[in-house]
């Protein structure tokens, strides 16, 4: 066979299907939150630059008395333009986690895709997995499409799974401590037996946490402080938008085993040497 | 009247005595709100009927910023 036929039968990769959650289908794998950022321009330039088309967003009480004419969040990032995630941030029983997202129900049109957390500490912001499993049984049988911030059980995550839930999102590390992937074993003991997405949510502290994930599996990556606490967060979130690509691609592509001995990869017939 | 709007006590006004009324008080009407009372949701189609009763819990919520 010559050179030019074995050139022209190299065929181009398949395009990565994209991420289906509750029955639609999103190009990117990279999801956002929208807090601790400087103000709403940089809440939306980062955004923007991520590529992401779902954020987060906290639901809380109107400061009464305060300029009802302010910008508001919805307006730097509308629901025009992303999807929507109310989460449940700060809740600490499931009663309360399932009024906020009833009353997020209510904000958002009717618009049920969601993100469940109830934390059990204040300190440490882990998961309360009884409370959750609890409001996410209550959630998914009223209607919601529910994303479910977990811990990297992954016993819990198949109890959640049995639930109906859309999708699993255990955590990498804690919320907010950018500590990367603690425990890639048991993200990936999840990621194998899963039948919803999972994405690690919490604890991504910079691009190759984010890439790693991608590598494990993980069929996306949510996301807050590792960009709005970057020094340049929009720079960030362009390295984040990349790094899911790459790590996406690297998983697909399937990567060389790891072996103990080295393998030459020059060939050693014809050596002067 | 009185009645807890989001965890704080709160007069009303005279005449204002349905949701839709305490909505356009605070100057929120039209804005991206939701309301509850007494922990449940009272969708904006119905805030025009809701009347208040004495001691009702109301909150008013918006999205913001969180992850």
């Amino acid at each position: 066979m010559s050179i030019g036929n074995t050139i022209s039968n190299t065929t181009a990769p398949a395009a990565d299907a994209g991420l289906t959650i509750a029955g639609k289908t999103y190009r990117s794998r990279l999801l956002v939150g929208s807090g601790k950022y400087k103000d709403l321009d940089e809440t939306r330039a980062a955004t923007v630059a991520s590529g992401a088309e779902i954020i987060t967003v906290a639901i809380r009480r109107v400061n009464i008395g305060q300029d009802p004419n302010a910008p508001s969040l919805l307006d730097a990032v509308p629901p025009s333009e992303f999807t929507i995630l109310p989460n449940t941030a700060g809740c600490y029983n499931a009663e309360d986690a399932i009024y906020t997202l009833q009353l997020a129900r209510e904000l958002l049109g009717g618009h049920k895709l969601v993100k469940l957390e109830v934390l059990g500490d204040e300190k440490s912001l882990f998961p309360n997995m009884p409370e959750t499993l609890k409001a996410a049984e209550r959630l998914v049988k009223d209607g919601f499409d529910v994303m479910v911030y977990c811990s990297d059980d992954p016993i819990q995550a198949r109890m959640l799974e049995d639930l109906g839930v859309a999708a699993v999102m255990p955590l990498a590390s804690l919320i907010g401590s950018g500590m990367g992937i603690l425990n890639p074993w048991n993200l990936s003991l999840i990621i194998e037996r899963a039948k919803v997405p999972v994405l690690v949510d919490a604890g991504v502290g910079t691009a190759s946490d984010a890439a790693i994930a991608m590598e494990l599996g993980c069929d996306g990556v949510l996301m807050n402080s590792a960009i709005a606490g970057a020094r340049e967060p929009v720079r960030m979130a362009r390295a984040m938008k990349l790094a899911v690509e790459a790590g996406r691609e690297a998983f697909l592509a399937g990567r060389m085993p790891r072996r103990f001995m080295a393998h030459p990869s020059s060939p050693m017939a014809g050596r002067v040497a | 009247m009185q009645i807890e709007l989001n965890g704080a006590p709160h007069q009303l006004a005279a005449g204002c005595t349905t949701l839709a009324q305490l909505i356009a008080a605070l100057d929120l009407a039209g804005k991206a709100v939701a309301v509850a009372v007494n922990r449940e949701v009272v969708p904006s189609q119905r805030w025009d009927t809701h009347t208040l009763a004495e001691r009702d819990r109301v909150d008013v919520v918006r999205a913001i910023g969180g992850g």
